[in-house]
């Protein structure tokens, strides 16, 4: 079998087994969505409602388990992922749909902008060892070990509740309609410069120090002391020999990065009322919203799961080596 | 030459009465390491003798000191309530040490026994654990802690701990895995197999040690995370808020408004956390120094070079520089 049939099988497996996990999941839960609905709906719902609302969720007439799995893979071939019970009864995708852009605009921008900083610093750091600028190192470091939420009442307090100059919290300013006119463009950038700074703030050091790392160790190689003996311009030796192969462990932390882009920023939405999927996702579970829930934790393991194949040809691509000992 | 003075003492390897450590601590002997592990320490005593150290019960409500800014009766101040911040955060510290190195324990427990098997064994047995580890690795840790922890009323310290763990272990076995494969066909170990010496012993014996380093950077790794996990749980309300942890007193602190004036509140808390934080990384950098010698030796060669008088990252000016 060849190594892409593998890979391809290997990935096929992860998917199957991370949507049984998500069928499964509100199953092992506690309490029914119906209930949980209907308490927050006290007396507002009628009987027949109620009645209709079990159809819908299949609670009328308990099946089998395994047919309810069928179920539930014939629904989700055809992109039907329920409805919400806490948005109006709205479509799941819809909600998703809705809330997907933001989430990918802010954390996406952020975390390429942070990829791109924290790699060139590690570039020059690694490439100045044991200089001044090795400082940034600790202060790095204790940016990253700094808890996200923590940071981010800081610098709200600081920048916004304090200076005032940028809000505090949702994507653009109330009463504004989302279109695509340079000046609502302007105000969701407006807004969203608090959470892409603390983003940017606390994923630097991750990449500084790869980064760091990946160069100390690649300037030891012999090709980099040919090149210099070469006499080969600084310049050229710092960015063509060693950078270029440093930088390879980092593109496929990148693009496993990428992945979480699309859930790993809860807390982030949370703490700046953003309206993404992590804030909707939290939403969800607080309301005991399953249909919503399961959704978009589906979202968001198939992104994560993306990434890595991404990650996967990236590296394939970019270091012939590993294709080398795939084929052997 | 002597090379001493301009401040420099990390990665010099100190001397502590080396010759008592075991082998294996050996990656623990370098000064990032030990400082990181002396802050721990200080942190570990404050999590056992805490109750005999803090000054106040964290739940006694005094009216008559609310809001107060420190004091030397109140060294961090009071709550909204006059509860006493210092003695709350030593008291939490013991939640916070103890979900921390519980579920890294766990969750190193179960990347061992998954990596290092799934790198032993060959063919359609190693990749159906790296599969299982791949899904692992896939779902969504954060929100799926959320969701099953929000289930229970009141989560005990332990199921937090093996909750985080099982959200938490793939990654170590991820690399555990491959530093295992890597090591299987090394000729000591394929001596061993060949001398008829039985599974359990090449495992223990052969492999192990030389996979310490990584089951330790692994273990720093799931610590840190779940020192982050828990005190965000807490601070999101998921856990109950009547277990003391450091991620509680923000819960407090952020729930009475607390920021962006009444900093003794919401400070220390943070930094705490950020400080063992920094520690575990700093045991982590010494680890990183001792499995790849280049991280450590790279800054005191380019030291030694700059004293001399040229740069380390010119070329060419080595030769005109020799007379020095």
């Amino acid at each position: 079998m060849s190594f892409f049939l593998r890979r391809a099988a290997f990935y096929l497996f992860t998917a199957w087994a991370a949507i049984t996990i998500n069928f499964f999941l509100p199953r092992m839960l506690k309490g029914d969505p119906i209930t949980a609905y209907l308490a927050r709906n006290q007396g507002k719902v009628s009987p027949e409602a109620i009645d209709s609302l079990r159809i819908l969720f299949g609670l009328d007439n308990p099946k089998p388990i395994w047919q309810q799995y069928i179920e539930y893979w014939g629904s989700l071939l055809h992109g039907d992922l329920g409805v919400s019970l806490s948005k109006g009864l709205a479509p799941v995708t819809a909600v998703i749909a809705d809330a997907l852009p933001w989430t990918l605009g802010l954390v996406g921008v952020s975390t390429i902008i942070s990829f791109v900083i924290g790699t060139g610093i590690g570039t020059f750091i690694g490439w100045r060892r044991g200089s001044r600028a090795e400082a940034i190192v600790p202060i790095a470091t204790f940016l990253s070990t700094v808890p996200y939420f923590w940071l981010g009442l800081i610098v709200i307090s600081v920048f916004s509740t304090t200076l005032r100059w940028f809000p505090a919290s949702h994507a653009y300013s109330k009463g504004t309609v989302p279109n695509f006119s340079f000046e609502f463009i302007g105000d969701v950038i407006y807004h969203s410069a608090l959470p892409a700074f603390t983003i940017v703030l606390t994923s630097l050091g991750g990449w500084v120090l790869g980064m760091r790392n990946m160069m100390v160790t690649v300037l030891d190689e012999d090709y980099v002391t040919v090149a210099q003996a070469k006499g080969l311009s600084p310049f050229r030796v710092m960015y063509g020999y060693a950078a270029r192969n440093a930088v390879l462990p980092q593109l496929s932390s990148f693009a496993l990065s990428l992945g979480f882009i699309v859930g790993g920023t809860l807390i982030m939405e949370m703490i700046f009322s953003y309206p993404g999927l992590g804030l909707r996702l939290f939403e969800a579970t607080l309301a005991k919203d399953y249909p919503l829930m399961q959704g978009m934790f589906l979202v968001i393991t198939l992104s994560v799961l993306v990434a890595n194949i991404l990650a996967d040809v990236v590296y394939a691509i970019m270091d012939p080596r590993s294709r080398q000992e795939a084929a052997s | 030459m002597s090379v001493t003075a301009t401040g420099v003492t990390d990665a010099v390897p100190v001397s502590v009465s080396g010759r008592s450590f075991r082998e294996g601590f050996s990656m623990f002997r370098n000064a990032k390491s030990i400082t990181g592990l002396s802050i721990l320490a200080v942190f570990t005593l404050l999590a056992i003798f805490g109750p005999l150290i803090a000054p106040y019960d964290p739940d006694a409500i005094d009216l008559l000191h609310r809001n107060e800014a420190p004091t030397w009766g109140h060294l961090l101040g009071t709550t909204h309530m006059g509860q006493d911040i210092l003695s709350q955060i030593i008291i939490g510290t013991r939640g916070v040490m103890i979900v921390g190195f519980l579920s890294g324990i766990f969750a190193t427990i179960i990347a061992v026994l998954v990596g290092v098997t799934a790198g032993y064994v060959a063919g359609a047995k190693s990749e159906a654990l790296s599969a299982l580890t791949n899904v692992f690795l896939v779902v969504p840790g954060l929100p799926l802690i959320i969701i099953v922890a929000s289930q229970f009323e009141d989560p005990s310290v332990v199921l937090i701990a093996a909750v985080l763990a099982i959200t938490g272990w793939a990654w170590g076995a991820r690399v555990l895995r491959a530093q295992t494969m890597s090591l299987r066909n090394r000729d000591f170990i394929q001596a061993a197999r060949v001398n008829g010496e039985p599974l359990y012993r090449i495992i223990a014996v052969e492999m192990l040690p030389n996979l310490l380093a990584v089951i330790a950077s692994s273990f720093v790794g799931t610590v840190t995370a779940a020192i982050l996990a828990q005190t965000t749980l807490a601070f999101v309300g998921v856990t109950p808020i009547s277990n003391w942890n450091w991620g509680t007193i923000l819960f407090w602190a952020q729930s009475n408004n607390a920021f962006p004036d009444k900093w003794w509140w919401y400070l220390p808390a943070g930094l705490c956390i950020a400080l063992v934080g920094v520690a575990l990384a700093l045991v982590n950098f010494g680890i990183d120094e001792y499995v790849n010698p280049r991280l450590r030796s790279a800054g005191m060669r380019a030291r030694a070079l700059r004293k001399r008088g040229f740069k380390p990252s010119d070329s060419a000016t080595a030769v005109a520089d020799t007379r020095n």
